[in-house]
């Protein structure tokens, strides 16, 4: 059995439905574990208080806001080159999970800058490139809601998220380059000597594959919905068709 | 190619001052941003250059529609896809006749409209030459989305929601260089990056604007 097979309707349906269990457990597990270490059991940061603890919510949104397009990104292409339907349908589910990420690390970053920096908004690179990303997930699930046949919506879809993603990328260099920054750097990075404190990461680590989790297990419902509406959209022209 | 070209323009010349209609909007649009942040020197010399860009872009935008709906309309699109001219070429050709009937003017009329805006004389050439290196990233960006929408019956809303996002580099960059030259500093850098973006739409952006027209007319 090659790998593609696993996009077989058929098949996907029946690994989604086993898989979709371990997911929202795997999900319930990680984030409630570490959002109540990170909730109550972190001491308050000496400079910023207990204001801190919003970081637990707003990197693993903000984490996934960016992964979610990848997703798109990753199910576009597969789309375009090898025409399996279930990837059109996850790139699809994956764009209002990813709006909702966006919003969602977008809400939490005013909330946390309000007290922070005294001010709910500011034209930061990161926040105005945030902003230009939620225009590019509404615009992409307008044009999936807006063409009718289902198999252009996900060619012309397909196209925009390739676009979108070259243009999204210059939109961040160039708001980079159109202002300096007020937001810090990156909390999490491979590569840096100094992160957050141990204390601070621990639990992050766990919130952030709480999140994935739970990303993955959205997605895969949305994309089961999305099939079984496929199903009934079939059924239904047949019956039509029969009683014509 | 050309023969495609010198018919949009013929079209556009002669079908009820269609033309004209970018420059005016961006005049009207220029004098209401001038109305609405008041007649100061003070206030409206900073955000000249903003205002300028966003003109030009607005206009560019409103005449996107129908750039392949009409052509739709009366069967003609289906006929340039299958003729010789590759869609990718089709895409090139209508990019560049909208760039023509609206982008053009659109920077023969920019530094008349500077000078209302106080922007410095120093400043004029460079707001002219990064509207000429802009314009044609606007057009084409904008074809492709008038590619991708052309088989939506209320697509204009969706289209600008689409293409607006798209031009944010371009004006980020456009902006940025009027804005410097206005302040006196080195507006290179801006219009070389706006270049970039310019030349890279220029050689990406056909080929996706082809693909989207073959798509809606399968």
């Amino acid at each position: 059995m090659s790998f593609w097979d696993l996009a077989n309707p058929r098949r996907f349906m029946g690994w989604s439905a086993r898989l979709l269990p371990w997911a929202w457990g795997a999900a319930a597990l990680l984030a409630g574990t570490g959002l109540v270490w990170g909730f109550l059991f972190t001491p308050p940061d000496f400079r910023m208080g207990t204001s801190v603890k919003i970081i637990y919510v707003h990197v693993p949104t903000a984490f996934l806001a960016i992964n979610a397009w990848f997703t798109m990104l990753v199910a576009s292409l597969v789309w375009l080159v090898r025409r399996h339907h279930v990837s059109a349908l996850a790139a699809r589910a994956a764009a209002p999970v990813g709006l909702a990420m966006t919003m969602a690390a977008l809400a939490t970053g005013a909330i946390w800058g309000q007290p922070m920096w005294g001010t709910w908004w500011a034209w930061d690179p990161r926040l105005t490139s945030f902003l230009i990303l939620a225009l590019f997930y509404v615009g992409y699930i307008a044009l999936w809601a807006a063409v009718e046949e289902p198999d252009a919506a996900a060619d012309l879809t397909s196209i925009l998220c390739l676009v979108g993603t070259v243009f999204a990328v210059l939109s961040r260099y160039a708001a980079q380059f159109w202002n300096q920054g007020l937001h810090q750097g990156a909390s999490l990075s491979l590569d840096a000597e100094e992160n957050v404190a141990d204390v601070f990461w621990q639990p992050l680590v766990l919130t952030m594959a709480g999140f994935v989790a739970l990303f993955v297990a959205l997605v895969l419902l949305r994309t089961r919905t999305e099939v079984r509406r496929r199903r009934l959209q079939a059924l239904t022209a047949r019956a039509q068709a029969a009683a014509a | 190619m050309i023969a495609l070209l010198r018919r949009d323009l013929a079209l556009a010349l002669r079908a009820g001052g269609g033309a004209g209609m970018g420059p005016a909007f961006f005049a009207v649009f220029v004098t209401l941003a001038a109305l609405g942040v008041g007649p100061d020197r003070a206030a409206l010399g900073p955000v000249g250059p903003g205002l300028l860009w966003l003109g030009a872009l607005l206009a560019s935008l409103l005449s996107l529609e129908g750039l392949f709906a009409t052509d739709r309309e009366d069967g003609a699109l289906e006929l340039l896809l299958t003729a010789p001219l590759p869609p990718e070429g089709t895409a090139l050709a209508k990019a560049a006749a909208h760039w023509i009937v609206t982008g053009l003017p659109l920077v023969l009329l920019s530094p008349l409209l500077g000078l209302t805006l106080f922007l410095p004389a120093t400043a004029t050439p460079w707001l002219v030459g990064s509207l000429l290196l802009g314009t044609p990233a606007l057009s084409m960006i904008g074809t492709f989305g008038a590619a991708l929408t052309v088989g939506l019956r209320r697509g204009s809303l969706l289209l600008a929601l689409l293409v607006l996002p798209l031009f944010v580099p371009t004006l980020v960059f456009g902006a940025e260089a009027v804005r410097r030259a206005a302040e006196g500093l080195d507006p290179r850098t801006p219009m070389l990056l706006l270049a970039a973006v310019t030349l890279g739409a220029l050689a990406l952006l056909p080929f996706a604007a082809g693909a989207a027209l073959r798509i809606n007319n399968r």
